[in-house]
């Protein structure tokens, strides 16, 4: 009983032997009700898919409630027959929770009741426990003798060439995990070749995973193997005939480009990139695009530059005409990185062209990730190079049919405005700003609101004055109600900027008068504008001019003006 | 095994990868726009990539206008002109090339097709070779992620024109008299066989068709690679239901089982048992199940005709599968059983009524209506109506209540006048036992109605309690507030406690 671990709460209680028998016999009998209620579980009421996966899961946090590490192993059963069934998503969570308490077992368990079950699951006869037995090799490896361990290898080599293409891709998704648990010398003499066998399996499906294994392999080989060991492979990869593998180097890109180093980078991972930009499939080429960016810059610096200039952005201008928006689109979500990579000269002469070509692209999507990434430019150049192209391609997406895409560029405004100044932003932008507050999607009149607020904190309270605060106000006469309460909300949101004297002076009385207004909806509103103003005025004006209207309004006919009205009196109360 | 990181086998979840991050920022456009790039360009082909450099095509002479002695290397020579693949995305490219393989193509088709004695062994390999190069090419990625194959236009292959031809001869050469399998199973191996039914993936329906109709062929001649391809079906689907959930061909790949499962030997191997409980009735739980689902129930139906004791592990995995929220497969699900019960034979129905008479129930009670009158057709059909009546006994009780009780319920008219019917039919079948059900059914529910009320009685209680001590809780806090109030001028006094009401004493043994 010395290797309980219930031995810090427990372990003082027990006097004697008899104590610690007692204590196990109690446990045992906690097992067998659970053992019970188990296969209750499992064999008649509820063979639901749904109760396996929780039952997977909590059996991996079982450990304390059957006496701790020293009874874990009676815990393997019951997943292992959860590692056996069809459902991947139960028999992953099975997995899962067998890899947790793998760390549980001492090592003597582990080598007793965990690596027994291991090898039960690789020689069972259906796919699905062999698939399972593919995730455990990698915990019990480090913690079980050199005998065991030769086993292990075998069943892991065993596997990696199985019949079904099932295993074999659960061996290949597994093969990294694998990798970084052996000892190098069998790295070199195991993983390699079963590597190279999965990297050339007559399934794509297989092919691809070892692309994945491929990085955590090449990060375990010292440098001077890399070259005879994983890049013939990865380069057959590159050139896959199934555009799934060649997706899929193109997804790991930037991982294999740090996994191999500098040097290969350079002369291999360079020209593959080129390809993968080039592929005549568009997935790939998404794929690849979506790197230009990571890849550019994890390249060695000192050609960085040249490598980019010469290699790459060659295949970049033509990904800007690509065909396919997904494409062009997942460029644009990278491209503008390229700037502070290559600095302002070369963005001036090589990138401004491509940006301002993506930023007239006719997929909005493409339009969008440009805007979205200027920030980036803006590091590098400035905005005012941008500006006057930027131009008509705001004006258009603030226009853009898609509310969301308006969002996205009213979201960007104060960027913008901060960066073109007070003078370019009126000339321009204004009218913008302020057709969007009577835009008839909420989300868009909501942000129009916020945007102001924040261009008022930016270009100070006189400038609000003379271009916002009359413009917002003269919207309180609109016959549309909607627009009214755009008003007050406007008011809600600039007053704490504008400060008290336009607050009292300017916006008060507007709000004051709307609370004869025929629509409730505005009448309620003008009650919570006057709490949410109520700080920003002297107790002078709140009791004299704001007190008296709310009082009105809380006697007004209809229930939510009252409720709102009291709300705010309550609100203002502290004020007076 | 994590399964999670396979999206990119599966054609359709790279596109979706890259749609994803727009579709975070603006969602609701991708989809439309997708739809957009479709109609530009709705055909596909990934044929061409693998053609290194463009080889200019002449026209040999005709294959009807030659001497017999020149014929074979003749033939021989058009196999390997039509090697040549052309692209096809690209319209108006090698318009000549293309018109030359065509004619070669068609030749070839006729010459197998009408003559005899051209077959010889030196052509197979030319002619698998020419085969192969054509149709096997790893199919472009779907060109619409969600592509719905009941809804949507499939993507059609552009290099069809040659593609057709190419499959035409194939068949041709496999139905051709002359055909010899010993000198075909060497060039057509395993490795032929699964990028064979790789293909069986595509999109376009036109290629499948032909694809069902050679692998018919090359199963039924082919002996050697029966339980391979067998095997490599089996895989296919297993990846289709548990891992990728995609896969264009499961209908006619099904098709073909459902003559291979006619022609298993009896008794049937374990091989195939497993074959039936561990990919076909799994096989129901697709999403996309209403695409071969006709196909599935015949290979079903197929299985029970040719041992009737698998019928048990049938009806139990479908009631297992059974769905619980998509209507529209209950339905199919209901179709499957009334497939099966034309068959069923009575000492096999027996050992499934209960727990199948319980699901047909469920279904009667259903809201949607297609459910409920797709259940209750099976007392349209005589031999099921003939098994019921047999086991009335057993099947009265089970479904007596809920048809009772929906006859008085349902809001459909057309449910209600079917469900009469089925009452009807019963009380003729056996008027003693449902005048019996009848009368414990009422006795069922006043008692029901009784707890109901006791029920409504105690919440009703509860609430008035709780009603009256919030108003004692106000009034203490009140008393309490003046207390303090006076205290202050008053020595302290002990602090005014009010009891609470009794409980209402019928929430003692609460039904909820």
């Amino acid at each position: 009983a010395s290797s309980r671990c219930g031995e810090d709460s427990h372990g003082k209680l027990y006097k004697n032997d008899t104590e610690t028998q007692l204590y196990s016999l109690k446990m045992y009998s906690i097992i067998h009700i659970f053992y019970s209620s188990y296969h209750l579980w499992k064999y008649t009421i509820y063979d639901e898919d749904e109760v396996l996966l929780a039952l997977a899961e909590q059996l991996g946090n079982f450990t304390m409630l059957v006496g701790g590490p020293e009874y874990v192993h009676c815990l393997l059963p019951p997943l292992e027959s959860l590692a056996t069934v069809e459902e991947t998503v139960v028999r992953d969570k099975a997995v899962e929770s067998l890899r947790k308490i793998s760390q549980e077992h001492s090592p003597v368990d582990l080598e007793v009741h965990f690596e027994p079950l291991v090898k039960r699951l690789a020689s069972g006869d259906w796919f699905t426990s062999r698939t399972s037995a593919c995730g455990l090799f990698s915990v019990c490896y480090p913690r079980v003798s050199s005998t065991v361990k030769a086993e292990i290898r075998q069943h892991f080599r065993t596997l990696c060439s199985d019949d079904t293409p099932m295993v074999r891709r659960a061996a290949a998704s597994k093969l990294g995990e694998f990798a970084k648990v052996l000892e190098p010398e069998y790295v070199k003499s195991d993983i390699i070749s079963l590597f190279t066998a999965l990297a050339s399996d007559e399934q794509d499906s297989v092919r691809l995973l070892a692309v994945e294994a491929c990085v955590s392999i090449a990060t375990l080989l010292p440098q001077e193997d890399l070259e005879t060991l994983v890049m013939p492979t990865l380069r057959q990869a590159a050139e896959d005939k199934s555009w799934r593998v060649r997706y899929m180097v193109a997804d790991k890109f930037s991982e294999l480009q740090k996994a191999v180093g500098s040097e290969i980078t350079k002369n291999d991972l360079v020209p593959a990139f080129q390809n993968l930009l080039k592929d005549c499939e568009a997935e790939v080429r998404a794929a690849a695009a979506n790197k230009v960016k990571e890849f550019c810059e994890n390249l060695p610096e000192d050609n960085r530059e040249q490598i980019i200039m010469t290699h790459i952005l060659p295949c970049v201008k033509e990904l800007v005409s690509d065909t396919n928006q997904h494409v062009k689109s997942a460029l644009a979500s990278v491209i503008m990185g390229l700037s502070t990579i290559l600095g302002k000269d070369n963005t001036i002469e090589h990138l401004l062209p491509l940006f301002l070509a993506q930023l007239k692209d006719e997929c909005p999507e493409v339009r969008l990730n440009i805007i979205s990434n200027l920030d980036c430019v803006n590091e590098v150049i400035g905005i005012r190079q941008l500006s006057q192209s930027l131009l008509p391609a705001i004006v258009e997406l603030a226009e853009d049919a898609k509310w969301r895409v308006r969002l996205a560029i009213i979201e960007y405004m104060p960027l913008l405005a901060g960066q073109l100044g007070v003078e370019f932003f009126d000339e321009k932008l204004n009218t913008l700003c302020m057709a969007w507050l009577i835009d008839h999607v909420y989300a868009i009149r909501e942000a129009a609101t916020c945007n102001l607020m924040k261009l008022v904190e930016k270009f100070g309270a006189e400038w609000a004055q003379n271009t916002i605060v009359p413009k917002v106000l003269g919207m309180a006469n609109d016959p549309n109600y909607l627009h009214r309460m755009t008003t007050l909300f406007c008011i809600n949101a600039l007053s704490e900027a504008c400060g008290q004297e336009i607050t009292t002076k300017q916006m008060l009385p507007v709000v004051l008068k709307m609370s004869n207004d025929q629509v409730a909806n505005v009448r309620f509103n003008v009650a919570k504008s006057l709490q949410k103003i109520g700080p920003v005025l002297d107790s002078n004006a709140l009791q004299t001019e704001v007190k008296p209207v709310l009082e009105k309004l809380a006697t007004d006919s209809d229930m939510d003006v009252k409720y709102f009205a009291q709300e705010a009196i309550s609100g203002i109360q502290s004020l007076l | 095994m994590e399964t999670t990181k396979l999206p990119p086998s599966s054609p359709s979840s790279p596109t979706t990868s890259f749609s994803v991050p727009s579709a975070e920022k603006v969602d609701g456009f991708p989809r439309r726009s997708m739809r957009r790039a479709r109609q530009r360009r709705s055909h596909s082909s990934s044929q061409f990539r693998y053609q290194s450099s463009q080889v200019e095509l002449t026209p040999l002479p005709l294959l009807k206008d030659a001497p017999v002695a020149e014929l074979h290397d003749l033939f021989c020579k058009k196999l390997q002109q039509c090697c040549v693949l052309f692209d096809f995305l690209d319209c108006v490219a090698d318009l000549k090339g293309k018109e030359i393989k065509r004619a070669a193509l068609n030749e070839l088709v006729e010459s197998v097709a009408t003559s005899r004695g051209v077959l010889i062994e030196p052509l197979y390999p030319e002619a698998i070779k020419m085969i192969s190069v054509n149709i096997f090419r790893t199919l472009p990625p779907s060109e619409n992620p969600e592509f719905d194959p009941e809804e949507d236009e499939p993507t059609l292959e552009a290099s069809w024109p040659h593609l057709q031809l190419v499959y035409e001869f194939f068949l041709r050469f496999l139905e051709s008299p002359d055909f010899q399998p010993s000198m075909a199973k060497r060039y057509i191996d395993q490795k032929f066989v699964l990028q064979l039914l790789e293909l069986f993936d595509s999109e376009d329906p036109r290629e499948r068709e032909y694809l069902k109709t050679i692998l018919h062929r090359v199963y039924g001649k082919l002996l050697g690679l029966r339980a391979y391809i067998r095997k490599q079906i089996n895989n296919i689907f297993l990846r289709f239901i548990y891992e990728t959930e995609h896969f264009n061909g499961v209908a006619e790949l099904l098709e073909i089982l459902g003559s291979i499962i006619n022609g298993f030997a009896l008794p049937l191997k374990a091989e195939h048992k497993q074959f039936l409980v561990r990919v076909l009735i799994p096989l129901h739980t697709a999403k996309s199940l209403s695409i071969f689902h006709a196909q599935l129930a015949y290979c079903v139906v197929q299985f029970m005709e040719k041992d009737a004791t698998v019928t048990e592990f049938i009806i139990r995995g479908l009631l297992k599968y059974w769905p619980k929220t998509c209507t529209q497969k209950e339905v199919m699900f209901l179709g499957e059983i009334e497939e099966i019960l034309d068959v069923i034979e009575p000492s096999q129905f027996i050992r499934i009524q209960e727990p199948l008479f319980k699901q047909i129930a469920a279904c009667i009670s259903s809201p949607h209506f297609q459910v409920a009158e797709r259940a209750l057709y099976f007392w349209n059909n005589e031999y099921i109506l003939s098994l019921i009546e047999e086991n009335c006994q057993v099947i009265l009780p089970l479904v007596f209540a809920t048809l009772y009780r929906v006859s008085k319920e349902h809001w459909n008219q057309t449910i209600v006048s079917l469900i009469y019917n089925v009452l009807k039919t019963f009380m003729e079948m056996n008027s003693k036992l449902f005048d019996d059900l009848t009368a414990s059914y009422k006795v069922e529910k006043q008692k029901e109605l009784k707890r109901e009320r006791e029920r409504s009685e105690l919440w009703r209680g509860l609430e008035e309690y709780e009603e009256r001590r919030m108003q004692m809780l106000t009034e203490a806090a009140r008393n309490q507030r003046n207390l303090q109030e006076r205290s202050l001028a008053s020595p302290r006094r002990q602090l005014f406690v009010q009891k609470l009401p009794p409980l209402p004493c019928k929430a003692a043994a609460p039904s909820f």
